[in-house]
């Protein structure tokens, strides 16, 4: 096959193969990432779920480059990122940015908003200030912020919601095209938390998004994403359109993050039957199967061999031996 | 509720002198907790959670100026010697916060600060003191309880941590806890075994409970009661069932409905609440929520609405136009 130059629109924007991402430290190491693979196609969201330290962050981070990963590739609209170096990478960050989970923490606090959401010009060589400046204030009047009374403020002065939307203000002055959002709003209260969420739909739709949505939290996953793949320790168990993996999930573990979501309903009580039980060290990853240490319906198979994900409905695919489904 | 109240907490008033001025945490609360029987109070962050359970517990900052009584099993806590006070703390009145490691001392292992809790409430012996350590560590959840004691905080998991720290709470067995956002730091898997191992400890020591949260979902099938806060004030109290089913005050609807569900289909726009709460060195002069109260009318920006009986002397509300309508659930 020639490889892809042009944009071709049924080709997913995104499509990450095989990636394996491991960090040393010491004389051993952290399989952050163990062989994940998926696909985005233009303008969807996939959802990203798991338990914290499953590798969701450096799996996002590696997508982008901002940590190398160990082998695999990372084809972007065609263009494998994991081979470009230099201009040509710089080229190609203008079209994907990140937003973080902490937002306060992610805003340099001794510089001014106006300065900080026109950073990405700058650095792009947007060299005409009047320019910049106008570019500032229309990409801080779309996510909801008054340019005259915010350019000039330090972060400090701003709540952690506000922070947020001035994070997003920032990935979209390059107009790009993908985004990953690192749990987004987990820092966030309830009544700003969807406003965020709010927001950053309005934004895709505006703007022509492409997103890879992180988060540990099903139901925020849920609201903004097409599909949704779930991971744990550094492998995917289970990816599917959101309605269908939610109504049949295929995986124990997905079911498992299911059922852990408390209900806003004094009628559904606590089934009080979550296995007590947390991810082992992805210093030495079970073998076969990494869920099987917790998982009910182990045996001796998923101790010896990995299980591949496979489809077992209509766009739903499981890495599981004995899958519920 | 039948029982009169093991706790009873009485037009309570927490306020903090601030650069910016007088900061009123807390604004004459008034709560109520039975033996057995478990509180949750919640609300967003800011909003006073943090202080209402530092000012029961009298752990507040030095500063702080505390009003109110804070009757527990039939003393005020705000008149007891400072004495008589850490005795029951730690005995009778126990705490577990959002961050183990605020109850945890990083430098004593597992094992030493269990028996050093159970030795100084309890008139217990070395051996038996260890060998309670390790039924405690087990009960919650922590798998090889033995090995466990030689261990360090920091060689554990947040969600272990936390188990730990419940586990010295329950240590001598007493018969109030509150539990201040005791999983907001945690994956939803451990947050729900938190919450089962927390359930199952109460019910078998009839302990009575008070579980702050900000997430609605976590008191929907966990407590009796719940006390929504906004502002520093209880804005609507009930009993669970008649909360969720007719919940009265703009608020605690506003609060439900922001929540995103599994039963929704991806895409839908959630019904946001505008705006954020107000700066509480800046007290409104009418409702506090009127800023960004879809319900707000003229009234509600110059008069402060006071706690009202809704159908039963147990549900309350303050709001001067409260929802008539059954919310069910949200649906
Ligand atoms: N720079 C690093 N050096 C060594 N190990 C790391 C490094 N960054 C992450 N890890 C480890 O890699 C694994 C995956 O981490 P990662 O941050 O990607 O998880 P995550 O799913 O984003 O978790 P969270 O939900 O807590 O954000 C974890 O075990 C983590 O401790
Ligand atoms: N040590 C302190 N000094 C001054 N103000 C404080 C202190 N701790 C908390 N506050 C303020 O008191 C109010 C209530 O805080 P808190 O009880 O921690 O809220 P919650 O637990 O509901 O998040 C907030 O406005 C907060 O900023
Ligand atoms: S492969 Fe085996 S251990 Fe893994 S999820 Fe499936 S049944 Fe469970
Ligand atoms: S008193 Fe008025 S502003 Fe306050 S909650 Fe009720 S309707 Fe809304
Ligand atoms: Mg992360
Ligand atoms: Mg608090």
């Amino acid at each position: 096959m020639l490889q892809a130059v042009q944009a071709n629109p049924n080709e997913p924007l995104l499509a990450v193969d095989d990636l394996v991402v491991e960090y040393p430290v010491g004389a051993k190491i952290v399989h952050a990432v163990s062989g994940v693979s998926l696909q985005i196609a233009r303008g969807e969201t996939l959802g990203l779920v798991g338990e914290s330290g499953c590798g969701k962050s450096t799996l996002g981070r590696a997508v982008l480059q901002l940590r190398r990963p160990t082998s695999g590739r990372v084809l972007f609209d065609g263009h494998d990122l994991t081979t470009m170096q230099g201009d040509a990478l710089r080229q190609m960050r203008r079209r994907v940015q990140l937003i973080f989970q902490d937002p306060i923490a992610s805003l340099n606090p001794r510089r001014k908003i106006g300065d900080i959401v026109a950073e990405p010009l700058v650095i792009a060589g947007v060299k005409d200030a009047a320019e910049r400046e106008k570019l500032v204030h229309e990409v801080m009047s779309a996510v909801g912020l008054d340019p005259s009374l915010v350019v000039g403020r330090l972060p400090h002065e701003f709540s952690g919601g506000q922070c947020q939307r001035i994070c997003i203000a920032r990935a979209l002055i390059l107009n790009p095209e993908f985004i990953v959002c690192d749990e987004p709003v987990s820092a966030l209260d309830v009544s700003i938390r969807a406003q965020i969420l709010n927001l950053l739909e309005e934004m895709k739709g505006r703007f022509g998004l492409t997103l890879l949505f992180i988060a540990h939290d099903l139901a925020v996953v849920k609201a903004v994403s097409d599909r949704v793949a779930v991971m744990y320790l550094g492998r995917l168990c289970e990816v599917g359109p959101s309605e269908q993996l939610f109504a049949r999930p295929a995986h124990p573990y997905t079911a498992l993050l299911i059922e852990a979501i408390p209900v806003p309903d004094p009628d559904v009580r606590p089934t009080e039957t979550i296995p007590v039980g947390e991810p082992p060290s992805p210093i030495a990853p079970p073998s076969g199967c990494r869920f099987r240490t917790r998982c009910p319906r182990a045996d001796q198979r998923c101790s010896d061999e990995i299980p591949e994900l496979r489809a077992v409905a209509p766009g739903q695919l499981v890495a599981c031996h004995h899958p519920l489904i | 509720m039948t029982d009169n109240g093991l706790l009873s907490v009485e037009d309570v008033q927490v306020d903090l002198p601030t650069p910016r001025g007088n900061l009123r945490a807390v604004d004459r609360v008034n709560l109520r907790v039975g033996a057995g029987q478990t509180l949750g109070v919640v609300g967003e962050s800011g909003c006073g959670k943090t202080m209402l359970s530092r000012a029961i517990l009298q752990l507040l900052p030095k500063k702080a100026k505390l009003s109110g009584r804070v009757m527990f099993d039939g003393q005020d806590l705000l008149q007891l010697a400072p004495e008589k006070l850490r005795k029951l703390r730690g005995r009778s009145l126990a705490v577990v916060f959002q961050d183990p490691m605020t109850s945890l001392n990083p430098v004593l292992t597992i094992g030493t600060q269990l028996i050093e809790t159970l030795q100084e409430h309890l008139e217990l012996d070395d051996a038996s003191a260890t060998r309670r350590s390790v039924e405690l560590l087990a009960a919650v959840g922590i798998p090889a309880p033995e090995q466990r004691l030689a261990q360090y905080p920091h060689q554990l998991s947040g969600g272990m941590r936390q188990r730990v720290a419940i586990a010295i709470a329950l240590s001598c067995e007493p018969r109030l806890l509150i539990a201040d956002e005791p999983t907001t730091a945690l994956d939803v898997t451990i947050q729900a075994q938190i919450l089962d191992l927390l359930a199952r400890e109460q019910r078998r020591r009839h302990m009575a409970m008070i579980l702050i949260t900000h997430d609605l979902g976590v008191v929907a099938g966990r407590t009796d009661d719940v006390a929504v806060m906004y502002a520093g004030r209880v804005v609507e109290r009930a009993p669970t069932p008649a909360l969720f089913k007719k919940m009265r005050m703009p608020y605690t609807e506003a609060l439900l409905a922001a929540l995103p569900r599994l039963d929704t289909a991806p895409h839908t726009p959630l019904p946001a609440i505008s705006g954020r709460p107000p700066d509480p060195t800046r007290p409104l002069q009418g409702c506090s929520f009127s800023p960004r109260c879809r319900y707000a009318a003229a009234g509600c920006h110059t008069e402060k609405p006071a706690l009202t009986q809704a159908e039963s002397p147990e549900h309350v509300y303050a709001c001067f136009h409260p929802i008539g309508i059954h919310a069910e659930a949200g649906a």
